[in-house]
């Protein structure tokens, strides 16, 4: 079983490098990194943080949008681009389980995500350090959980990018619907949060209903754990106070179950595919 | 001992037949084509075999076990119709790969490659291959390993003719080493005499099964006698054989198997005034549209 998930994961890689998803990725994430990481510091002095937990606070809001993007863009064609090349029902016809060809190409999509993440946000932390020298030791620890939250959250929409992949069969269709659904759960799902707040007006859907939607949304999870795990990423962001009134193990154990979650939807989405 | 058996298998589509009760049964060594219009249920018949689509009802095993069963997929290689890999990647990760699926070693990639004239090629990269070439890839992962049972969906399109005799010859060899082979098509001359046995699918049902001499006697078809009159000669001619059609100079004549002698001996009669003349057997795409539309 190990062997045929490998040998997924490194045709599948192989393709990501030739692709340029590799490449294009990293670029990105090291661009938008360094002109965070050099305009982004300007208020260090007024909040009293550390100049690299500021870079982090800005990389925090960066990547809410990048990494979902991202991982659709690397992830809409798993599926369907199979089913259009007609090497679904081949594959199917192998000695190959479902689950196996799933676990190999997410397994090499997430290395597409780790790699980007990791040396973005590493190119940030290295500016912050050249500036600042040993005071941004403290961000460390932040710039730390922003990766590897990073990788969960570029999981999670990963496997989205999969489900959908597998429910639209075609990738024209597919690219259309990653689109809508980064729409949707990265800008509208908190705009719709915000309207909803301003009629409330401090009512009970602010204090008891806001909280629970605001961590169910995984993006959103990923941005609250982020900054109420660090107080001076959170007094960077000018967000504190609405970060901590919610318990840092929610929005944490949000995006875990969200991993596993799309996962399963991906693999449900897949095995209703009949080639 | 059958390598593949198929008995009574139905698939239904609503409550559209794709399939209506087919029986068919392939031994080892054996070659057999399916053939049928599009949308006659080849397709459907044989990923049903590969296990990627459930029956409605009826039964199929390929020797001995459920069809899509781990056993059953490590004994079958499937060469699906149109197929296009991706084009980022050569044909020698392409095949590593099939080869890894398999749990074989990859170092048989390149005497694959070989087999089926693609070793120059083989480090290049797919999207950078003709149609046909990218059917050859098909053709050598679906060699790994020697199957037991080979399912070759319209293989041979997209070949030109003297690839289309390579293919024939590896399947022969494969044939003779005893690989059982389901292959379809939708022409009787694709096919050529390179099969033991011909099937065909109309609308879902089995109208015919045999070989192809079986065949042709089945269909019955008439004869083509094209007569070349001397200059001069054809008003003669043509009283002789009332019923002749013209083609410009040319008289031709229907001549049903059994009168063959006897259109002969008018021919043999008239002597002098004929220059030439060629008698014609049935082609074997009339023998299929025949067949296919007698059933109908």
């Amino acid at each position: 079983m190990l062997l045929r998930v490998l040998s997924t994961f490194q045709i599948e890689f192989a393709i990501a490098l030739r692709n340029r998803w590799l490449s294009i990725a990293v670029v990105l994430m090291v661009l938008f990194s360094l002109v965070l990481a050099i305009a982004g510091a300007a208020p260090t002095g007024a909040v009293g943080a550390d100049r690299l937990s500021v870079t982090v606070a800005s990389l925090t809001s960066l990547s809410v949008y990048l990494v979902p993007l991202m991982a659709l863009v690397i992830s809409f064609d798993a599926i369907a681009g199979e089913i259009e090349r007609g090497t679904l029902p081949l594959y199917l016809a192998y000695p190959v389980s479902r689950g196996e060809l799933l676990v190999g190409k997410l397994s090499a999509q997430l290395v597409l995500i780790i790699v980007a993440v990791s040396l973005g946000y590493g190119t940030a932390a290295l500016v912050a350090f050249w500036f600042s020298g040993g005071d941004a030791m403290d961000g460390l620890p932040a710039l730390l959980r922003l990766i590897w939250t990073s990788v969960l959250l570029g999981a999670v929409f990963l496997s989205l990018g999969q489900m959908i992949s597998g429910l639209s069969r075609r990738p024209s269709a597919a690219a259309g619907l990653a689109i809508g659904v980064w729409l949707v759960t990265v800008v509208l799902y908190d705009l719709g949060l915000l309207a909803a707040i301003v009629a409330d007006d401090g009512g009970g859907f602010t204090t008891d209903v806001f909280p629970w939607l605001l961590v169910t949304n995984p993006a959103d999870a990923f941005r609250i754990y982020n900054l109420a795990a660090s107080d001076a990423v959170g007094a960077a962001s000018g967000l504190a106070g609405a970060a901590q009134s919610i318990a840092l193990w929610k929005p944490l154990a949000s995006l875990l179950v969200w991993v596993v979650l799309a996962a399963g939807l991906a693999r449900g989405a897949f095995e209703r595919v009949e080639p | 001992m059958t390598m593949l058996q198929i008995s009574n298998l139905t698939k239904r589509y609503g409550g559209q037949a794709a399939l209506d009760n087919v029986d068919l049964s392939i031994a080892p060594g054996e070659r057999v084509a399916l053939l049928g219009h599009n949308g006659a249920g080849k397709s459907t018949l044989m990923k049903m075999v590969l296990g990627l689509l459930p029956p409605s009802s009826g039964t199929l095993t390929i020797a001995g076990y459920a069809p899509g069963s781990r056993s059953a997929r490590d004994l079958t290689a499937y060469l699906p119709e149109n197929i296009a890999f991706h084009p980022a990647l050569t044909g020698r990760e392409q095949i590593h790969h099939f080869l890894r699926l398999r749990g074989r070693s990859a170092q048989e990639a390149d005497g694959l490659l070989a087999k089926v004239g693609l070793a120059d090629a083989a480090r290049r990269r797919i999207g950078t291959y003709s149609k046909g070439m990218r059917q050859r890839v098909g053709l050598a992962q679906a060699l790994i390993g020697s199957p037991a049972l080979m399912v070759l969906d319209e293989p041979t399109t997209g070949l030109d003719p003297v690839s289309r005799r390579e293919f024939y010859a590896l399947l022969d060899e494969l044939a003779s080493r005893g690989t059982a082979i389901l292959m379809s098509s939708h022409a009787l001359s694709e096919v050529e005499v390179r099969t033991d046995r011909i099937a065909i699918l109309s609308k879902g049902r089995k109208v015919a099964d045999g070989s192809l001499s079986k065949l042709r006697s089945g269909a019955d078809l008439p004869l083509t006698v094209h007569i070349h009159p001397r200059q001069g000669c054809s008003p003669q001619i043509a009283s002789v054989f009332p019923e002749a059609r013209h083609a410009g100079e040319i008289l031709i004549v229907d001549c049903m198997q059994a009168d063959k002698l006897g259109i002969l001996a008018r021919i043999a009669a008239l002597g002098d005034m004929i220059q030439d003349f060629d008698i014609l057997p049935p082609s074997l795409d009339d023998i299929y549209v025949q067949i296919s539309r007698s059933a109908a």
